[in-house]
């Protein structure tokens, strides 16, 4: 344990927290990023960003989040990567940040740790994860070479993923649980185009099947109650991502769903902790709408700090 | 990943060392394009210098090593193959933590 006192402590590496990074580090705010993995959050895992402002060929996920890593740097961040944040707690006036072997203070915590990709919880998934079932196309799409494969959820995160798949692939099952897809429409309409793709809408996975490795999967027709049994040799799951919140449990207020509630000004119900990204309870989650709740929490913060002082 | 103790391996020269190493062998299977390669990377650099002497640790490219990956079922990355006497014994998938990895050798012994 230290004793230095930081102005903020930033959980999380990913866009939001990189970006909160770059807005404290300017107004010269003695900044410590802590990071459990390697920055780069989500979009490291996703391969061409074609939405996020700029960048009019669109960018590689790992390029973009080198690029706001750099910036953050530039301006004199403090980042550690593989530490772990397990607690945040208040401490008088002042935030407790605790880590496996260490525990950090701050005057202010901007917590953007995340999502991590929801689990269906359904037969095979869990027994078959890394023979078959991913989630992850950057990491193991090349590995599926001329192969068949499904792609759960139609979002943008499926589509997005399922479209870089393609380059690899025999053919693609879409699934989606929902009778309409959700991902942006110029996604759906080319990935409707291509003669390797399919689309199940409306239709639940209810299987995962295989010997050593996937061979089929069994989906339900939501509408007849039909069932059908798809060969394919891997299954890449989109179906939507789960809070880590778990660091804030029981010490700010979360939604049914266990995102971190805040108001306009990224103020969650504990004064001098904020919130920024996609674990903060709100409708879209985007690549530049983290970047914007990142900006506010980190204007609130600076604010914060200076009516301590 | 290959790195300051962890021995690259290939297509050409796997079966050589992982036959006739003398220690029980961790294999890596990872690719330049696999962000989660890169977190366990550090973690298998610490396994080595924990378990030196009773551990040879490689490490395969599936990019570079396709046959390699199709040998072993390697289909989601990273994966960890323990080998003894040559033969693959347990496979662990996913960036897991140095504990899971000391774990998977002790009960290899």
């Amino acid at each position: 344990m230290n004793n230095v006192t930081h102005d903020v402590i930033i959980v999380g590496g990913g866009p939001a927290g990189l970006t909160a990074a770059i807005y404290t580090s300017r107004e010269r705010l003695d900044t410590l990023l802590l990071e459990k993995g390697l920055c780069g959050g989500l979009p490291a895992t996703t391969d061409l960003i074609e939405n996020y402002p700029g960048f009019p060929q669109g960018i590689k996920g790992m390029d973009l989040m080198n690029k706001i890593k750099e910036q953050a740097l530039r301006f004199g961040t403090n980042v550690i990567e593989f530490k772990e944040v397990k607690r945040i707690a208040p401490a008088g006036e002042k935030i407790k940040v605790q880590t496996d072997e260490e525990q950090y203070t701050a005057h202010a915590v901007i917590v953007a740790s995340g999502s991590t990709p929801k689990k269906l919880n359904i037969p095979g998934e869990e027994e078959y994860q890394g023979k078959g079932v991913s989630y992850c196309v950057t990491c193991d799409g090349p590995l599926y070479a001329d192969k068949d494969v499904a792609v759960i959820g139609c979002g943008n995160s499926g589509l997005q993923e399922g479209e870089a798949l393609l380059k690899h692939v025999k053919s693609i099952t879409f699934i989606e649980f929902l009778p309409h897809m959700t991902a942006e429409k110029i996604l759906q309409e080319r990935l409707q185009e291509s003669e390797k793709t399919r689309f199940l809408l409306n239709h639940m996975l209810t299987s995962i099947n295989g010997d050593t490795q996937v061979n089929s999967v069994t989906v339900k027709n939501r509408q007849t109650g039909e069932e059908e049994q798809i060969k394919v040799s891997g299954v890449f799951i989109y179906a939507g991502f789960s809070p880590k919140s778990k660091l804030l449990e029981g010490i700010v207020e979360l939604d049914s769903s266990g995102y971190i509630k805040a108001n306009e000004n990224m103020e969650t119900s504990l004064p001098g902790i904020y919130v920024a990204g996609d674990v903060r309870s709100k409708k879209v989650r985007q690549i530049d709408s983290a970047c914007a709740d990142a900006t506010i929490a980190a204007i609130s913060a600076r604010d914060y700090i200076r009516e301590l002082a | 990943m290959a790195s300051e103790n962890v021995q690259e391996l290939t297509e050409s020269d796997f079966d050589n060392i992982v036959a006739e190493s003398e220690l029980p062998v961790l294999v890596d299977f990872w690719a330049e394009w696999c962000p989660p390669c890169k977190i366990l990377s550090p973690r298998l650099e610490n396994i080595t210098k924990k378990l030196k002497g009773q551990l040879l640790v490689g490490a395969v490219d599936v990019g570079e090593n396709p046959n390699l990956a199709a040998k072993f079922n390697v289909t989601g990355i990273p994966t960890l193959i323990f080998f003894k006497d040559g033969k693959a014994h347990t496979t662990i998938v996913g960036a897991v933590s140095e504990e899971e990895i000391l774990a998977a050798f002790n009960k290899l012994k």
